[in-house]
């Protein structure tokens, strides 16, 4: 429940608490005290969630928040309590959150799930969302296995990577971002729970962009896969995750004092304004370019990299509720002389039919 | 058709005996191909009669295939204005070669048979009415390219039946312009096709049967409409704001109109949709989408048919738990499984009533016409709203894809109820609510939607153990103490849901339950059963689940009553037994139709005196 008061009258004699551009401490965009197992990337991505929306200045009753079936999807109830949250059922959230968008397409989406709930329970309706570039921000807690059911592998699990108890896995993975981007999303790209400054700086450009943003975050499992065989592990992370290039970001709010080099970094200007800037790691990556970027996840998978960053970029396509041409009011609260036409409608209709 | 039993005919007028004159009363079957054109044809033979003034129904017999596959169409004109199936068949339309000498060979003695020339029909049997057309030669004569004489064929029958049935030829005329009215050179071709079929048979043709259609004023101000498109018509009068599908027969067409008159009256004066509509990748996906839409505020609903209530089990488990109104409409078909998805039943209604795992009741709504169709497309958005759950409208087949003649549908009076929701200014005098507790007494908890600016206004919604205020619990004493809740609201509906319909004199031993497009059997076989067999019923029309008081005290008064539905397990009896004083549940009495065709009334009427035991 989302009791917190607000602006609450400051001691004068106690040092000023820090706001954003809304007025809002860090404070306003907590959650509840989360129940995961410590050291649970989970729970970093949570922080980063807190720190992008707050440093975004996003008002925390214009948020939804949305998951699935499992331990990633507990998560919405461990940040911003003053949002609207629903957890629906295991691979079914797209389908409420786009239910939800088409109700008030003036909320900001986020929805948290995890591995099993996208790709393999949800794999039907993960599709379709990132075919409608429905405007939602749409994270996966990638751990490769099943936590809340103590550990089976996902469809997300490496060629090879083992159980706890020593099981290899013998079936591909599914490369979500690659589906994602072949799908039609919008804003597509990998990053680690333990890549603090690459996550929270993804986070804060993915809240900017209009159109479906598809973040895989791999997160360890503490409890069930992050041992020695696992390519899910905090350690396997830090030896193997490649950066496809530097991200920075520059929200549309403020001012531009940081000039770049248009040599080593690609800008890309969103919607709002606000500014992608990808410092070049490689030769040449286009990330507006589908088939560069599927080509590169696919060269990462033979290198045995995991390759990070924002993979594809398209700042212009429209959303899906742009397609449907709604009225700008959202239909959720439409008065209900917009909803029932009038009795000369009803008249008209009656004498077509007679 | 070969499938149907037919009971043979005892009045209409036999061969070589003297000339019976029967008028405005008969059923007219039409058999064809599917994909021949023949639906536009068959309603405006359909419009003709009802043009002249006659009650009339109309359904269609078809195959789950796109073309090549043998259909049949049903006129029934009834002076008396009973518009269920009937049984036996007066006139038969012969133009399928393939089905014609099975769709001879049930004929009742007597019968007249209209036939397309080459199928030599007059062979099979010598005590039937033959008339022989040369469709082919007509066909050529009208001038149509060879690809559009096949579809010609079928307005010529038109013609012919107008002529030997005595309609007046104007109202053919009519009926044509009114179903070609955008398209003028089909509209032209189709007129020729049928004065060509109607000088035929007024100089080729002999009139023996005793049909005739004569201009009487039953039908002067009604309509005609489908029960999907009323449905459709009635859901967007409601304020509906949010339909997510997936297609399915027979419920696809419902929102496919509803797409022509949402473009047509919910365009807002900025020129932008007052709606969303959008296909879904499944039925799961579709729920899922109007139980999203819901939480956030819209009206939202769904129509589909039992493979798709199937998969919406999980997510009505959802709804309900979470408590989250929804509209879904169940244009039944045959099942189990995919059945037969091109014919009728009632064989939803008890897995529907608890769908989900875990303990759960749905509230339903059973129309049987298509102003039903219309009203209660408002009543389910209320009820939903009110109870914040899930709603049912358990349509099916012959309702929803059938042609129905009704009087014009109402305005809906009633302002749309949104239910207990906390707005801003609420939450500034309330400080803060728990989205689950009882404070009225009537069950129904104050929900917020997303986006009420406020920071006390947000709650978690979970289908996972919750308390009063919406945070995760697993205590004992928090899950039963919300389980009882959620059933209070189902008690509190009891007295919300539409009451039933009741006829009778209130004395009679004998009562019949009903429900639905049964309804129509039920009075015509009242009737039937009062004048043939001096047996008087009372009749109980049940329009919703809950039930109401009435229901309970109507199979109280009653020695026996007769539950009759179209399922093979009694499922309204089921139900009603769950609900009425155990003491009472022998007093119900099962007459059960599972074939897939709509209803009849000579078949209750004769099952009902069977099981009185004359």
């Amino acid at each position: 429940m989302g009791n917190t008061p607000t602006n609450t009258p400051t001691p004068t004699l106690a040092p000023v608490p820090k706001t954003n551009r809304i007025g809002l401490q860090v404070v306003d965009y907590r959650g509840g005290k989360t129940t995961l197992c410590a050291g649970c990337g989970h729970n970093a991505i949570s922080e980063r969630i807190i720190d992008a929306m707050y440093e975004m200045g996003v008002q925390p009753e214009r948020v939804m928040k949305f998951s699935g079936i499992g331990c990633s999807s507990k998560s919405p109830a461990y940040f911003m309590n003053r949002s609207h949250s629903f957890n629906s059922v295991h691979g079914r959230m797209p389908s409420v959150a786009t239910g939800a968008i088409l109700a008030n397409k003036d909320l900001l989406a986020l929805g948290v799930t995890g591995d099993g709930d996208t790709v393999s329970i949800g794999a039907g309706q993960f599709i379709h969302l990132m075919r409608r570039n429905l405007p939602i921000i749409y994270v996966i807690e990638d751990n490769g296995c099943y936590g809340l059911t103590k550990g089976q592998f996902s469809a997300t699990a490496d060629l090879g990577s083992t159980l706890k108890s020593g099981i290899a896995n013998d079936l591909p993975p599914v490369d979500t971002c690659a589906m994602a981007i072949q799908l039609g999303a919008t804003f597509v790209g990998r990053s680690f729970s333990g890549d603090k400054r690459q996550l929270h700086t993804m986070l804060k450009a993915a809240i900017a962009h209009k159109g479906t943003v598809m973040l895989d975050v791999v997160s360890p499992c503490v409890t069930f896969n992050d041992h020695e065989g696992s390519t899910k592990s905090y350690k396997y992370m830090q030896a193997h995750e490649e950066p496809l290039h530097e991200v920075s970001f520059v929200p549309s709010f403020e001012e531009i004092n940081v000039e770049y080099d248009p040599g080593t970094t690609l800008e890309v200007t969103m919607h709002d304004g606000s500014r992608l800037r990808l410092r070049k790691m490689e030769e040449e990556y286009d990330p507006t370019d589908k088939i560069e970027a599927v080509s590169r996840l696919m060269e990462s998978h033979v290198k045995g990299e995991v390759l990070t960053g924002v993979f594809y970029i398209n700042a212009k396509a429209p959303t899906f509720i742009d397609m449907l041409n709604v009225t700008d009011h959202p239909l959720a609260t439409l008065p209900e002389s917009l909803t029932r036409p009038s009795r000369e409608a009803l008249a008209k209709c009656m004498a077509e039919l007679q | 058709m070969a499938t149907i039993d037919v009971v043979p005919q005892e009045s209409s007028g036999q061969l070589g005996q003297e000339r019976v004159v029967v008028i405005n009363d008969m059923s007219i079957q039409v058999a064809t191909v599917n994909g021949s054109g023949s639906q536009s044809s068959n309603t405006v033979l359909l419009r003709s009669i009802f043009q002249m003034g006659v009650p009339i129904s109309g359904k269609n017999l078809f195959p789950s295939n796109i073309a090549g596959l043998p259909t049949w169409f049903t006129i029934r004109a009834s002076k008396d204005g009973y518009i269920a199936r009937k049984k036996e068949i007066d006139l038969l339309i012969a133009m399928n070669g393939e089905t014609a000498q099975d769709d001879v060979k049930t004929l009742a003695a007597g019968a007249a048979v209209l036939y397309d020339e080459p199928l030599a029909l007059d062979k099979v049997r010598n005590d039937l009415i033959y008339y022989a057309v040369p469709f082919d030669k007509l066909a050529g004569t009208v001038g149509a390219d060879a690809k559009l004489r096949k579809l010609i064929k079928n307005m010529i029958y038109v013609g012919v039946a107008a002529q030997l049935l005595e309609i007046d030829y104007a109202e053919v005329e009519k009926a044509i312009r009114k179903q070609f009215a955008t398209k003028v050179k089909a509209a032209n071709l189709n007129l020729a096709a049928a004065k060509a079929g109607h000088d035929y048979a007024a100089a080729n043709l002999k009139k023996r049967d005793p049909y005739y259609i004569r201009r009487m004023d039953k039908t002067a101000g009604k309509i005609i409409i489908d029960g999907n498109s009323a449905a459709a018509m009635g859901c967007m009068f409601a304020g509906c704001t949010v339909v997510t599908w997936y297609p399915i027969t027979p419920s696809s067409s419902l929102v496919e109109t509803m797409i022509d008159y949402m473009k047509e009256y919910r365009i807002g004066p900025d020129g932008k949709a007052t709606f969303a509509i959008v296909q879904a990748e499944d039925e799961l996906a579709a729920v899922g989408m109007v139980i999203g839409a819901a939480w956030a505020g819209a009206r939202s609903m769904t129509a589909t048919a039992g493979p798709g209530i199937s998969l919406m089990a999980e997510f009505t488990g959802l709804a309900y738990y979470v408590e989250i109104p929804a509209v879904i409409w169940d244009i039944q078909r045959v099942g189990p499984s995919t059945g037969l998805p091109t014919r009728t039943s009632q064989g939803d209604v008890l897995s529907t009533a608890f769908l989900s795992h875990g303990d759960t009741k749905h509230i339903m709504l059973f129309p049987n016409s298509v102003s039903e169709c219309f009203t209660m497309a408002s009543e389910a958005f209320d009820l939903a709203e009110r109870f914040q759950t899930p709603v049912f409208v358990m349509s099916d087949l012959d309702l929803g894809m059938n042609n129905w003649m009704s009087d014009p549908f109402p305005y809906p009076e009633k302002p749309i109820n949104r239910g207990k929701v906390l707005s801003k200014a609420d939450l500034e005098k309330l400080g803060g609510f728990a989205r689950y507790k009882d404070v009225d007494g009537d069950g129904v908890g104050y929900r917020t939607l997303p986006g009420t600016d406020h920071p006390a206004a947000a709650y978690f919604a979970r289908g996972s153990g919750h308390n009063e205020r919406g945070q995760y619990s697993e205590r004992p004493d928090d899950f039963e103490r919300n389980m009882e809740r959620i059933n209070k609201k189902f008690e509190t509906a009891r007295s919300f849901v539409p009451r039933p319909e009741v006829a009778g004199s209130g004395n009679a031993r004998v009562g019949i339950i009903a429900y639905g497009t049964s309804h129509w059997a039920i009075i015509e076989a009242r009737d039937q059963l009062s004048k043939e067999h001096n047996v008087e019923t009372d009749y109980l029309r049940v329009l919703s689940y809950p039930f109401t008081r009435e229901v309970h005290d109507f199979i109280e008064r009653h020695e026996r009553t007769y539950v009759v539905e179209q399922n093979r397990d009694g499922q309204m009896a089921t139900l009603l037994k769950l609900d009425i004083k155990p003491e009472l549940t022998p007093r119900l009495r099962s007459i059960c139709h599972i074939h897939g065709l709509p209803i009849d009334a000579r078949s209750v009427t004769d099952e009902l005196m069977m099981m009185e035991g004359k």
